[in-house]
């Protein structure tokens, strides 16, 4: 009978192979004593220096086959066994106790392998399999014991272990290795990590069941939904062995879409971002193939901690940012808090309805304070990148030319004082307040570009509060009220020569995708996963088609009528 | 003897990279240099030391560094605490 185990996807994927099971044991060196202790200092530096060529080689080949940032792994693994608090330490206990090497060793190695695991931070938890990676191959060259060598791997097979240490991923056998699984670790554990950056399927923390699996067992892995299936019966074979075909076909489909501009198929260019909420997004932007970031929420430098931020710390994560998309546009967005987003330290008054009230913009105008700061961070990183700077929130004009006045008088203060300010950004707003929808031609004179928020403009619009599930059923993207102010944005936009985005939920939506193509959206900015899928299927509209239908759109009746006059089209053009 | 706290400003925290730049910067220096986080006390000059501290993002570093060079020395290990790193 089939048995199954279910564990954390740590990399996506399927796999259909045989099961090499690796030994779970572990040694433990024994108390010993040594009669010469200058000998055996000179056995254990011996040891030391051999690994130090076993890791050296480790590392040359993993820079080889993965480039520097992964072999970085190996780099710290040299480090350790130059820690003078590990090193010193092994090598007092031998010359004044007289202790023997491998057990001297073990010892001090196991103090930092529990201090380490018992760290919060499940990264810096990580790092004890680091320690124990390292100090097991130093014990084993004192022992005169071979590791498990994986890369002489023939045959084609999954992996699995009880855990796999960095050094055993980078030498897996990519030719026959089609996936592996481990009894304990997590998405961020180094072998997690390794096999993302392999794109080998990985499943990990399957629990100690795994240890059972006899060697050569059929295993059906399931990495996308951290499914492992053990002797599994001819239609289960036959099902997953579709669905993995399946599957990385789909894979490749989208994959070809990383490296590609935005182009429907009749040759209109948009541009595809992506909406990061911190600093480890930009990578996973970059990855998927995003053309800009379209919204960079500031938020996540002001919540979760006990006061504000410092500019110097504003201004390094901006850089960053701007430095990592290397000239690439990146939309920064001022603080936005209110709502539901609050900041306890700020101490503001509560509100009967915070949606309604002294939000984003309208805060930053009063605590002018807070605002100054962010804006000089900002200008201070300008040069750095392509930034452009935006509003959100903003309902009347007053408010566009109190907040960029603000901003110019900090500039002219930054540059009396010396610093370095970029002549080039452009500054825009937020489209999310019906009264500025409405009136988009008179923002458009004084904005270089509208972002229009989504979300927020479905709810002011619909006067339905997004949080309450009573009125959910008025979260209505596709209904006419919504196209046709977005309709407004971008032809008032169009008028002045500004651009228009989009940074809600429907960028990425692939019912709204053809209604904001055809109605002139230049610019889509949605999560990072849903970047390929929308570049995809721009590449499969017309723009001309679509500029035609969505105006059509606009006279329908409601929301389930625009949605279905979309997908019929959509087929309808899928069948031609 | 020179003390000074900081606080730890990289939103990730500071993990291994971080600490193999303090630490080489520090074992370039002759002065003891002991680092002081969360009721902890270690070596400045290993980074398994370091690593157990669990350094997190807001986290109060002190740095406690005595003999040569001990000015220049806060000075530029203070910088590498609260940079942003890669």
């Amino acid at each position: 009978m089939t048995r199954k185990f279910k564990g954390i996807a740590a990399s996506p994927g399927l796999a259909i192979a045989r099961a090499v099971v690796l030994s779970t044991e572990t040694y433990v060196p024994a108390e010993s004593r040594t009669e010469q202790p200058e000998r055996e200092l000179e056995r254990f530096r011996a040891a030391v220096r051999q690994a130090q060529e076993e890791i050296e080689r480790i590392r040359t080949a993993t820079e080889a086959k993965l480039g520097a940032e992964k072999a970085a792994i190996f780099e710290g693994h040299l480090l350790i066994l130059e820690d003078p608090d590990l090193i010193e330490t092994v090598e007092a206990q031998i010359r004044d106790e007289a202790a023997g090497a491998e057990y001297a060793l073990y010892q001090v190695a196991q103090t930092f392998v529990e201090a380490l695991s018992q760290l919060e931070d499940e990264a810096l938890r990580e790092r004890a399999a680091d320690v124990r990676d390292v100090s097991g191959r130093v014990i084993d060259v004192l022992r005169g014991v071979r590791g498990g060598d994986l890369s002489q791997l023939a045959d084609e097979c999954i992996v699995v272990a009880s855990d796999l240490t960095p050094s055993d991923t980078a030498q897996l056998n990519l030719e026959v290795v089609r996936g592996f699984v481990t009894e304990i670790g997590s998405r961020t554990s180094h072998s997690a990590i390794m096999a993302r950056s392999l794109d080998v399927p990985a499943i990990v923390g399957a629990g100690a069941g795994v240890r059972d699996i006899p060697d050569g067992a059929m295993l059906v892995m399931d990495a996308t939904e951290g499914m492992l299936l053990v002797d599994p019966t001819p239609e289960e074979l036959t099902a997953y062995t579709d669905k993995k075909a399946a599957y990385d076909r789909r894979r490749a489909e989208l994959r070809q879409w990383a490296g590609r501009p935005s182009v429907s198929a009749d040759g209109h260019r948009v541009e595809i971002a992506a909406n990061i909420g911190q600093l480890e997004d930009v990578q996973k932007a970059l990855d998927n193939g995003a053309e800009a970031i379209g919204l960079f929420r500031t938020e996540f430098l002001y919540m979760g901690r006990s006061a504000l931020p410092s500019e110097e710390e504003q201004f390094q994560s901006y850089k960053y940012v701007l430095e990592k998309m290397a000239g690439k546009p990146v939309v920064i967005r001022t603080l936005d808090i209110g709502g539901d987003k609050e900041l306890p330290y700020l101490d503001l008054p509560k509100e009967s309805n915070p949606f309604l009230g002294q939000r984003a913009l309208r805060l930053c105008l009063e605590r002018q304070d807070v605002f100054r700061a962010q804006l000089r961070a900002l200008l201070r990183a300008s040069p750095y990148g392509n930034l452009k700077i935006m509003f959100p929130m903003i309902a009347v004009l007053e408010e566009l030319i109190d907040a960029k006045r603000i901003l110019e008088e900090e500039k002219r203060q930054l540059v009396a004082s010396g610093v370095a300010v970029s002549e080039t950004f452009e500054v825009g707003m937020m489209i999310e307040v019906p009264s500025a929808a409405v009136s988009a031609d008179l923002f458009a004179k004084e904005a270089d570009f509208f972002s229009i928020g989504t979300n927020d403009l479905i709810q002011y619009t619909m006067a339905a509060d997004r949080m309450n599930e009573t009125v959910s059923y008025l979260y209505q993207p596709y209904h006419p009220s919504i196209l046709r102010l977005i309709r407004h944005v971008i032809d008032a936009a169009r008028e002045e020569g500004k651009w228009v985005g989009v940074c809600g939920e429907i960028a990425g939506d692939p019912t709204a995708i053809p209604l904001l193509l055809g109605l002139g959206l230049h610019e889509f900015s949605m999560s990072a996963g849903s970047i390929l899928p929308a570049r995809e299927r721009v590449g499969s509209l017309s723009h001309g088609d679509w500029q035609t239908l969505s105006r059509q759109a606009l006279s329908l009746r409601g929301h389930r009528e625009v949605q279905s006059f979309v997908q019929q089209h959509l087929e309808g053009s899928e069948q031609a | 003897m020179m003390t000074q706290t900081f606080t730890v400003t990289n939103p990730a925290g500071f993990h291994v990279r971080p600490i193999k730049t303090f630490v080489e910067a520090a074992s370039r220096y002759p002065a003891k240099i002991n680092v002081l986080c969360k009721g902890k006390k270690v070596n400045g000059k290993s980074s398994l030391s370091m690593l157990t501290l669990g350094i997190a993002a807001q986290d109060e570093v002190t740095l406690e560094i005595d003999g040569e060079g001990e000015q220049e020395a806060m000075q530029k290990l203070g910088e590498l605490l609260v940079q942003i790193h890669e």
